[in-house]
């Protein structure tokens, strides 16, 4: 326990404070001239329409990933616990994608599904569909959800084969003597018995849409069109790495922090409680 | 775990020491944002230099995308890290020139180290944009690039337009562009990069209108922006009518528009001369103009301005490592390096005499298109409109035009509405970031 | 077994073929990419088909371009990336396991908040507070060190949140009989808690290494010597969207290489934790 707290007070609760320090302060980027302003930062994120706007566009992206990664894991988990034959060869080809480092997805995406000339997009216009994700907003979110999800599903996979693989066959040949249908199998005793493993990649899941993702927005759609893919993390890292606002997107990091604390007890308090272990 | 943090630590000042002691030299730390070959040159540059002198030592660090290699080189400076020198990109100078206790004047570093720099060895464009309104030079260009026009001259051939006459205005590009798509010679006629710079900066420059008041914010104080004059609200009209049928396609904020050039989709291309490299290596028959300019314009063509970076020297080093930093400066003023930089990279000279020699060893008979943007740069004189733009927030202000000109040419509002909207939130970002 | 009808067989095969593709396909795309000649990869559409280049391509990525990555070789930027990617997983492997341990196992004052200390690391990703981190690395002098680039990846909760899900779910009959055993806790933790984690550590240690090895922006900032860069930082180095000219042909290959071992370790850990985690749980 003592190592982990040493560490997580060096270097997590240090620049954190530092971080907290940063957002009550008015700076130039070589903090060669400094104005303390109290929570004058803070007033002006909360009033700023585009910071609303990207709470909204966070809130939609963050569930529609978390759920898209997690289902399609499920359903391929599902699958290829029943695809007896060839298993294994399988498993081993649907996990390749999470050794992809992100910086290197981000490029992939943008080489090789490029919105006007990639591969996808080419498919989509020869079916007649007007795929424009360069001006059209909601196309943009469909784009990158798809890309951020796609780096998850694998993950989320090789949990679910576990957790699948975990559950006592005997239990299941028991409900099939009772006459229980394959889904009604799946819903009364294996979903109950993965509930630990959904919870959290639930979590997992939650905090890699709402963080994680920052690298995928920037190489996908860098906040656009106008602002309709600008996530909040997106927004800290823009503000604060490209436009150097330092006190703006610090204010913005220490509100993260909160909304992500208060997430987390909410998860825990109400959700945890309904899972079963063991 | 935190013993071992100090450990290393403690080892790796130890080798530091050591290092340190077993070279007389002086390493002097350069670190830069320069990919693919254009990180060659540098490595090459920087070896040359090293084996050309025994005093100094260069050492080159990439240190990632141009925002990454700024921030890297600002956090570094508040940790008391700072490089020797720092490559910062165009839209970055107008940071560094605020941070006035943090850096030194290019000009200060060579007069210290007991060398003139004369100004008047440089292509004035290039060195006007990174100079003090009183004409100080603060930072040394290293790469520059001006906007041009590409066309392909397969898919001109098919809409039967002159392959050998680029359109010269922006009403005959629409034209080009118009019979390109009805005739279908491809499916869109004209498409474009980084449309803040080529259509809002070069645009304004090239055209001798103002971008902005203060001489585009070269003159310091407040700035407000122009850019919803009827000039500009015409040019962008026509461009949102004719991205409505696809005539022209829009293809991002930054270079992406380029994929689409090569892909034989657009006849008509106005990018970053620096892209030159990956259109000859394409393999396709392409032809190379000037920008366009507008006709209803009194001065134009007047002059385009440069993109690209150029290297800042930290404040607060030693006589040694300044002495070292200037020694590498006029190393690199020399006409062989900037030949060789100028002819590898795409980049444009930044001194007349590489330029008067890349030409007459007969490279520009041979590729014609290398010259058109050193032309476009030194036609003219720079006026108060055509000296470049500058602004403390110039990354934020651009991210607003942006938006704005993505909402326009998705059809949500006209130009006039988009310009007026980039003017008024541009202004109170620009009044905010003075204020800090 | 449950018998299955053909048809249900048929879809089950039927979608994981389309999962694959979908999930494969960049990969593969990729790989494609690498073995076609840069002026194929720049007019696009790319063919779906491999190419003919892929043993120029490769051996000039090997052998011929070394020197193009900064003047350091491939070998080097993969061991330091093997370095990094080996000292995070066993690192926080390590402090997490004892953290969980503690936290679950032992009734001590402030024990939730410690655990909440730690959990809201969770959910701060290094890039928000890397601007204060970098200070602290500076302060130091860890700087260009191995240390640099491992340490501060270990502050983050993902790991001690995985084992305290997992410690929780062992029974309280297991750790009522070490104790009338006589086992203390350091034996309860050597001679039990490991060895029924140890298909967790397996899978935390493909996560963590993974993590690792995909790092960009830390070790971007950390490192100012081109001896000390990781391949995916040396892969960003060849790529230039804007200026320059870029060999995708080279920079493919090149990616290959750095997908390949993160692959490799995921493909052979799976096997083996997939399989530990159903005995264990038998």
């Amino acid at each position: 326990m003592a190592p982990q707290l040493a560490i997580t007070l060096v270097f997590f609760y240090w620049p954190a404070g530092q971080a907290l320090y940063q957002s009550m302060l008015r700076q130039d980027p070589f903090g060669l001239r400094t104005r303390f302003v109290w929570f004058a930062n803070f007033r002006k994120v909360l009033a700023d329409p585009a910071y609303l706007n990207s709470i909204q566009v966070t809130v939609v992206f963050s569930l529609a990933t978390a759920i898209v990664a997690m289902v399609v894991a499920l359903l391929l988990a599902v699958m290829a616990e029943k695809a007896v034959r060839g298993k294994g060869l399988y498993r081993t080809l649907l996990i390749w994608p999470y050794a992809v480092a992100p910086a290197i997805a981000g490029m992939l995406w943008l080489f090789l599904f490029n919105p006007s000339i990639g591969s996808l997009a080419y498919v989509l216009r020869s079916l007649g569909i007007a795929w424009d994700p360069l001006l059209n907003g909601t196309h943009a979110m469909i784009l990158l959800v798809s890309a951020a999800a796609w780096k998850q599903i694998s993950y989320n996979f090789l949990f679910f084969v576990a957790g699948l693989q975990a559950v006592p066959k005997t239990l299941i040949e028991a409900a099939a003597m009772d006459g229980a249908g394959e889904t009604k199998r799946f819903w009364t005793i294996v979903f109950p018995l993965l509930a630990p493993t959904t919870f959290f990649l639930l979590v997992v899941n939650t905090v890699y849409a709402l963080f994680d993702t920052f690298g995928i927005v920037h190489a996908v759609t860098g906040g656009g069109p106008g602002k309709a893919t600008e996530t909040l993390v997106y927004k800290v890292y823009n503000d604060g790495f490209v436009n150097l606002i330092l006190g703006d997107s610090a204010a913005q990091s220490v509100i993260l922090m909160a909304i992500v604390i208060a997430l987390t007890a909410i998860q825990f308090r109400y959700v945890e409680r309904k899972v079963h272990y063991g | 775990m935190k013993f071992f943090g100090f450990a290393a630590g403690a080892a790796a000042t130890l080798t530091l020491l050591s290092t340190t002691s077993a070279f007389a030299v002086t390493q002097i730390s350069w670190w830069h944002a320069m990919t693919g070959a254009n990180a060659e040159v540098v490595d090459k540059i920087s070896k040359d230099f090293n084996a050309s002198q025994s005093d100094y030592e260069l050492v080159p660090v990439f240190k990632g995308t141009y925002p990454e290699t700024l921030n890297a080189g600002i956090a570094a400076f508040r940790a008391g890290q700072a490089p020797d020198i720092l490559q910062v990109f165009d839209v970055g100078t107008g940071v560094m020139m605020a941070a006035e206790g943090a850096i030194k004047p290019v000009a200060e570093v060579m007069t210290g180290a007991g060398m003139t720099f004369d100004k008047s060895q440089y292509l004035p464009g290039i060195v006007g944009y990174y100079s003090k309104p009183d004409g100080t030079m603060l930072s040394f260009p290293y790469n520059s690039s001006s906007p041009i026009l590409y066309y392909n001259k397969d898919i001109f051939q098919k809409a039967g337009l002159d392959v050998n006459n680029p359109p010269k205005t922006w009403n005959e590009v629409w034209e080009a562009a118009k019979k390109i798509k009805t005739s279908g010679a491809a499916s869109c006629g004209y498409t474009s990069t980084w449309l803040t710079w080529i259509h809002l900066e070069n645009f304004a420059a090239w055209n001798d209108v103002s971008w902005a008041t203060q001489q585009n914010g070269l003159a310091g104080g407040d700035v407000e922006l122009k850019i919803n004059a009827p000039i500009f609200v015409n040019h962008f009209q026509a461009l949102a009518d004719l991205a409505k049928d696809g005539t022209f396609k829009y293809g991002g904020r930054t270079s992406e528009a380029k994929q689409i050039f090569l892909a034989g989709e657009c006849g008509i291309f106005t990018e970053s001369s620096g892209g030159f490299g990956d259109i000859v290596k394409s393999g396709m028959n392409y032809g190379i103009g000037q920008l366009p300019y507008d006709s209803d314009a009194k001065g134009a063509p007047q002059n385009t301005t440069p993109g690209g970076a150029s290297l800042w020297v930290f404040g607060a080093k030693s006589d040694e490592q300044y002495k070292g930093v200037a020694a590498f400066f006029a190393y690199l003023s020399k006409t062989d390096v900037q030949e060789y930089l100028h002819q590898k990279s795409g980049y444009l000279p930044v001194t007349l005499a590489a330029y008067e020699a890349t030409k007459k060893s007969g490279f520009y008979d041979k590729n014609p298109g290398r010259e058109t943007p050193i032309l476009q740069m030194t036609g003219k004189a720079p006026t108060d409109n055509s000296k470049g733009v500058r602004l403390p927030n110039l990354p934020q202000v651009r991210d607003i035009q942006n938006e704005e000109l993505e909402k326009m040419l998705a059809g949500q509002q006209t130009a006039q509405q988009a310009l007026d909207n980039a003017v008024t939130r541009g202004n109170a970002a620009i009044k905010e970031a003075l204020e800090n | 077994m449950i018998g299955q009808s053909p048809l249900r067989t048929f879809i089950a095969h039927a979608v994981l073929i389309l999962g694959i593709l979908i999930v494969g396909f960049p990969i593969y795309y990729t790989f494609v990419a690498s073995t076609h000649t840069l002026q194929t990869i720049l007019r696009p559409p790319l063919p779906l088909l491999p190419g003919g280049q892929l043993w120029n391509n490769y051996s000039e990525a090997l052998f011929g371009g070394i020197g193009r990555i900064g003047g350091v070789s491939v070998g080097q930027l993969l061991l330091n990336t093997t370095i990094m990617a080996l000292g995070v997983a066993v690192g926080k492997i390590c402090i997490s396991i004892l953290s969980a341990y503690a936290i679950v196992f032992f009734r001590f004052p402030l024990r939730m908040t410690f655990f909440w200390l730690i959990f809201i690391t969770l959910m701060l990703p290094v890039e928000v507070r890397i601007l204060p981190t970098y200070k602290v690395m500076v302060d130091l002098g860890m700087i260009d060190t191995y240390a640099g680039l491992i340490i501060p990846l270990i502050a983050s909760a993902t790991a001690t949140l995985l084992f305290r899900q997992f410690f929780m779910t062992i029974p309280g009959e297991l750790v009522e009989a070490a104790r009338v055993d006589g086992a203390g806790p350091w034996r309860f933790f050597i001679d039990i808690l490991l060895p029924v984690s140890r298909t967790n550590i397996a899978a935390l240690f493909v996560i963590l290494f993974i993590y690792g090895w995909t790092q960009y922006l830390w070790p971007l900032l950390v490192t100012n010597s081109n001896d000390m860069n990781t391949i995916v930082i040396a892969l960003r180095k060849m790529v230039s969207f804007a200026d320059a000219d870029t060999e995708w042909h080279l920079v493919m290959v090149t990616a290959m290489l750095a997908i390949v071992p993160p692959i490799l370790v995921v493909v052979l850990m799976q096997r083996w934790f997939v399989r530990g985690l159903v005995e264990s749980e038998k």
